[in-house]
């Protein structure tokens, strides 16, 4: 089996479940009782926290425990909404946002906030003078992915914070789902307000994830209830997954270390290998893309027909992005970048992990070439 | 990297005249504490200044580390040329290149230090402002508001190049002027008290009373993460915990309510008085506050300080409370100390203690009972951790989930 749909989920690593079972299995106590088992629980979560702050480079108190990437956006939007509303009402996101972030600014803009959807360049990415033009005295936040989960492609987001500077009243999110582990991002030197990554993105498990909330900031909750997690969050912690979290957040950090270079090597083969087959096209621009996401679309073929072929033979790959793909939608994004309804209707995505090899390439490669040669009487009769 | 090395110029130290010699020792050995996981780093300290050679090491991390370090007045990145105005030049421009210097403005403050150097201030400032304006689009000159601001200062062994003065924390290098127990209840003002008694040179041990079951684990937990706070300044902490429980239940039952914080308190302080002779210290420090609280009155004070004559230093006497709430926030400890677990004195605490205490009274009440052994009882119990203000160097048990 060669997995390369690693942006809609990762293999969690071994390492990684036995932390989750050790922790269920001894340190079962919560966090919140009194006596010692709780204090233990206690200590475990803020070893994390801390571990997850320092890998961050952020402050222990600026990190959050969620259930994971759509929670986490859904959170930061609506909580900025919600305690910030008397400042205005205006947001500014990009049309290429994933459906937790985009979804949720549809359901604001029914309750009377007004929403800034700003296209982007033909390589996917927003523009800065953009974010300018859109800026309001009443924006209220601005939200915009690190990494495209679809494309790959990378956005400007220091150059964006440095922008928002000068509007201290305007907040900033960066949705790092993506991003995290294989896209570097320091938030402080950014001037990033709030970010959300993912636990499953990175080899952790599903169901954990945090949000980094700047120093100072204040976020209305979503659940109410004990007052965990300083209030932000209530609800008892998911200590297991927590601590599976931190594990895999050190242990993603080290493989950037070491297999960053391989994984762009990886990357470069195959976008090299897969645009000289007959009716492919790139949808992954050149330059300012992610090292772990490849977008291509085959003329004639829909994209859910060859994704079944290529599984046939071992090889595991995704139409669009994981959460769309059920719809049967085109892609969002490749619309968003204006090349076309063919093109995004035909859109394969490739997504790797730091454990993929150049053999695993090589393999997917002559698999995609004999799949598309096996449907093409078929697609183009 | 723009930088190879860290210049640090000595706060008050710098005034201290035949003990110098002592002082720069003292503050060279936190440098190399605080500093002590970046192998690649040289530290070299003269009389006026100390040179890090950061060999590879993260500039950033270093910097973050130094400006917690007490007796440092400022610290600047350099580079570091030999003395040849070429060279200086050369060097110079490639600095501002780094910097990004084009289209902003800047001057040159050169000092000559060593003046067998042929070239004098002005002189340089001149040569090395009219290079950086040729070779640099866009910059100007601005001696009054600089964005940039490039020192050059010609010692006797190199010259050092610096656009950044990072101010210091300032104060006196920690262990210089001797060691103090600090009494470590738990609340906000005890490590503003430990860290105003540290910046003055004092080399701090915290002693806690611990009351179990009166006082949870989480209580300890506090101290000991306001200990790790506190070790940031220097790189440790030793903190003694003493247990507690027997000599404050025999307290409340044989001396009225009214007074059982009174002789609570000085038993405290025998005990804090007594790990300091054994750790050889020479004085104790407090949170005492004036007025702030019942047992912080002149009468209460007077009455609790009679048990002892080793100095009782109070950095916070005359602080009002908000003020040290600002302080404890800069120092990142008002959220430990906030978390609200029943602590040593916030227990018992009767519902009228008195303000005026007397001496005769608390002399009284103590003949009620037989506390000299108790005392020692509890002094040999002491639980003692040495704290270290990075988690990776101490034995945890968790070590493997992570």
């Amino acid at each position: 089996m060669i997995y390369f749909d690693n942006s809609a989920t990762t293999k969690p690593k071994k390492e990684v479940l036995d932390t989750f079972y050790k922790v269920a299995e001894n340190y079962f106590g919560n966090p919140s009782s009194v006596h010692h088992l709780g204090l233990q629980a206690e200590n475990l979560l803020s070893q994390a926290r801390n571990q997850i702050a320092t890998l961050l480079k952020t402050d222990e108190q600026e990190i959050i425990f969620t259930s994971g990437g759509t929670e986490g956006n859904n959170f930061i939007i609506k909580g900025v909404a919600e305690k910030y509303r008397n400042r205005g009402h205006h947001m500014i996101t990009t049309m290429i946002e994933h459906p937790s972030v985009l979804n949720t600014c549809i359901q604001l803009e029914n309750n009377g906030f007004d929403v800034t959807y700003l296209p982007v360049d033909e390589t996917g990415r927003v523009r800065v003078e953009d974010v300018k033009r859109a800026l309001r005295k009443d924006t209220i936040l601005v939200s915009i992915m690190h990494v495209n989960n679809e494309i790959g492609s990378v956005q400007p987001i220091a150059k964006i914070g440095e922008l928002l500077k000068n509007h201290p009243k305007t907040l900033f999110h960066v949705d790092h789902v993506q991003g995290v582990t294989k896209v570097p991002l320091d938030f402080h030197e950014s001037n990033v307000d709030f970010a959300s990554i993912s636990s499953h993105k990175f080899h952790g498990l599903k169901g954990t994830g945090a949000i980094y909330i700047r120093k100072g900031l204040k976020l209305a909750p979503l659940l109410a209830g004990g007052g965990q997690e300083r209030g932000f969050r209530s609800g008892t912690e998911n200590l297991a997954g927590i601590v599976a979290m931190a594990k895999a957040l050190r242990l993603g950090m080290l493989d950037y270390e070491a297999k960053i270079d391989t994984m762009m090597d990886v990357r470069d083969f195959l976008i090299n290998e897969l645009q000289l087959i007959e009716g492919v096209t790139m949808n992954t621009p050149k330059q300012n893309t992610s090292p772990h996401i490849i977008n291509f679309s085959v003329q004639g073929f829909k994209a859910e027909v060859l994704v079944h072929e290529l599984e046939q033979h071992g090889l595991y790959v995704s139409t669009t992005s994981a959460c769309s793909s059920r719809t049967n939608e085109p892609s969002r994004t490749i619309l968003a970048m204006g090349l076309g309804e063919e093109r995004a209707t035909t859109s394969i995505r490739i997504s790797l992990s730091f454990d993929n090899t150049m053999e695993e390439a090589k393999q997917a490669v002559a698999i995609i070439k004999q799949s598309i040669k096996n449907l093409k009487p078929v697609m183009r009769g | 990297m723009i930088y190879d090395q860290i210049l640090v110029r000595y706060g008050e130290i710098s005034t201290k005249g035949r003990n110098r010699g002592l002082f720069v020792d003292k503050l060279r050995e936190n440098v190399q504490y605080v500093l002590r996981d970046f192998p690649g780093i040289k530290i070299k300290a003269n009389r006026d200044r100390m040179y890090i050679t950061l060999n590879g090491e993260k500039l950033d991390e270093v910097c973050t580390r130094l400006k917690n370090v007490f007796g440092i007045q400022s610290f600047s990145p350099v580079v570091r040329v030999n003395k040849d105005m070429e060279l200086i030049k050369e060097s110079s421009l490639k600095l501002f290149q780094k910097l990004h210097a084009q289209g902003k403005t800047f001057k040159v403050q050169a000092r000559r230090a060593d003046k067998e150097f042929p070239y004098h201030s002005d002189e340089m400032n001149n040569l090395l402002g009219g290079h950086l304006l040729q070779n640099i689009e866009g910059l100007t000159v601005d001696v009054h508001h600089p964005d940039l601001e490039l020192k050059v200062e010609v010692r006797k062994d190199a010259v050092y190049l610096t656009c950044e003065v990072i101010k210091g924390a300032g104060g006196l290098p920690v262990g210089s002027s001797g060691k103090a127990m600090l009494m470590l209840s738990g609340g906000i003002d005890s490590p503003v008290a430990g860290y105003m008694a540290m910046r003055r040179g004092l080399l701090l041990e915290g002693v806690h009373f611990y009351s179990p079951p009166f006082t949870s684990e989480r209580s300890k937990q506090k101290v000991i993460d306001l200990g790790k706070k506190l070790a940031g300044v220097n790189g440790q902490f030793i903190l003694h915990i003493v247990p507690f429980t027997e000599i404050q239940q025999l307290i409340y039952e044989k001396v009225h309510e009214n007074y059982a914080m009174t002789i609570m308190r000085r038993m405290m302080l025998r005990i804090t008085d007594e790990i300091r002779e054994r750790q050889e210290g020479l004085a104790i420090v407090t949170g005492e506050s004036l007025g702030q609280v019942a047992s912080q009155t002149l009468d209460s004070m007077f009455t609790i300080n009679e048990v002892t004559n080793t100095p009782i230093i109070r950095p916070l006497i005359s602080m009002d409370k908000t003020d040290i709430i600002k302080i404890a926030e800069d120092i990142d400890t008002l959220e430990i100390s906030n978390r609200p677990y029943e602590d040593c004195c916030t227990i018992f605490t009767p519902a009228q203690p008195k303000t005026k205490p007397k001496r005769d009274k608390a002399n009284q009440y103590e003949t009620h009972f037989d506390f000299e052994p108790l005392l020692q009882k509890a002094v040999n119990h002491i639980e003692t951790i040495k704290l270290s203000s990075q988690e990776e160097n101490q034995q945890n048990v968790f070590a493997d989930l992570f």
